[in-house]
């Protein structure tokens, strides 16, 4: 049974973990999680992206989520947006990708070609 | 279509966080062999007009398409299992949301990941009240997000282990209010 001394203990942890982080979010990760994006499978990929980012303790990414992007056919969809506003736009992703996307785009800066919407346009 | 009821429990709250809500409250009641889930919000709420027109999928306030399908696939999702659907809404007060499914209906989807569903909720906007309601029989439940938020004194609700926490706490209710009565959950 969950207990809320867990919750306390949790509480102190957080606010200790949050004193060493500098503020900096230069990266954005946006999930769409419209109807379509949900019923294509929008929660997996957005809780992929929380867990790596958590796991790999990545500071200046911020994963947030939006509506509906107007191209529901290609959901689930995700921007990468750097902190010049250059856009990077995944389509038809699921958990497995999204965790290749941080591994390779968030953390080493290379896009990952294959997912992006001008491969899938192709 | 969505799979299950927290999906549509998460699509159908989008719109009241789209309306400016700051309270939402999520009840799932289970009585009588029915199983009943009520959204009500405190947003901009809407018209007469609006109210009437909303069920049909061609309707819909954004500007991206011309199709609006959440409300209508949850109308679908009770109707097919033998519940109903009602909507009512006043401008400046805020929206409520029902519907009712019949639990043995071999076509009432499965209940689905409640916790997983305030999670997202709370990362999505965690500024916004969350107040979530269980029932069935004598066994009820509440989760208030301003009480967890009174408890974290400070801390960020919307932090990954918190949140991760507030998910295994809501689910470990399900199972105790719901176990037994719906009978996907052992």
């Amino acid at each position: 049974m969950k207990s809320l001394e867990e919750l306390r203990a949790l509480k102190a942890k957080v606010k200790n973990d949050m004193s060493l982080r500098d503020g900096s979010e230069d990266t954005r990760v946006v999930v769409g999680m419209a109807t379509c994006g949900i019923a294509a499978g929008a929660r997996p990929v957005m809780n992929a992206f929380l867990e790596e980012v958590s796991k790999r303790n990545i500071k200046n990414v911020q994963v947030t989520m939006t509506g509906c992007m107007g191209l529901c056919r290609l959901e689930p969809i995700v921007e990468v947006i750097d902190k010049d506003g250059n856009k990077v736009t995944y389509v038809k992703m699921n958990a497995e990708k999204a965790s290749r996307v941080v591994a390779e785009h968030l953390v080493n800066g290379r896009v990952v070609t294959e997912y992006t919407i001008g491969a899938a346009a192709q | 279509m969505l799979r299950d009821i927290s999906l549509h429990i998460h699509d159908l709250t989008e719109n009241s966080i789209t309306a400016g809500a700051t309270l939402i409250r999520i009840g799932l009641f289970a009585e009588n062999g029915m199983l009943s889930l009520v959204i009500q919000d405190n947003g901009c709420g809407m018209s007469k007009e609006l109210v009437e027109k909303v069920v049909d999928p061609f309707t819909t306030s954004r500007k991206e398409r011309k199709v609006g399908m959440g409300i209508p696939f949850f109308k679908l999702a009770c109707e097919q299992a033998g519940g109903c659907f009602a909507i009512s809404s006043e401008p400046g007060k805020g929206t409520e949301l029902k519907g009712s499914f019949v639990i043995g209906n071999i076509d009432r989807l499965p209940l689905g990941d409640v916790g997983e569903t305030v999670g997202m909720l709370i990362f999505e906007k965690a500024s916004i009240r969350y107040v979530l309601s269980m029932r069935a029989g004598e066994r009820e439940f509440v989760l208030d997000t301003d009480e967890v938020k009174a408890q974290l004194d400070g801390a960020p609700i919307d932090d990954f282990e918190i949140v991760q926490w507030i998910k295994e706490y809501v689910n470990e209710s399900v199972s105790n209010i719901f176990g037994g009565v719906l009978d996907e959950i052992t």
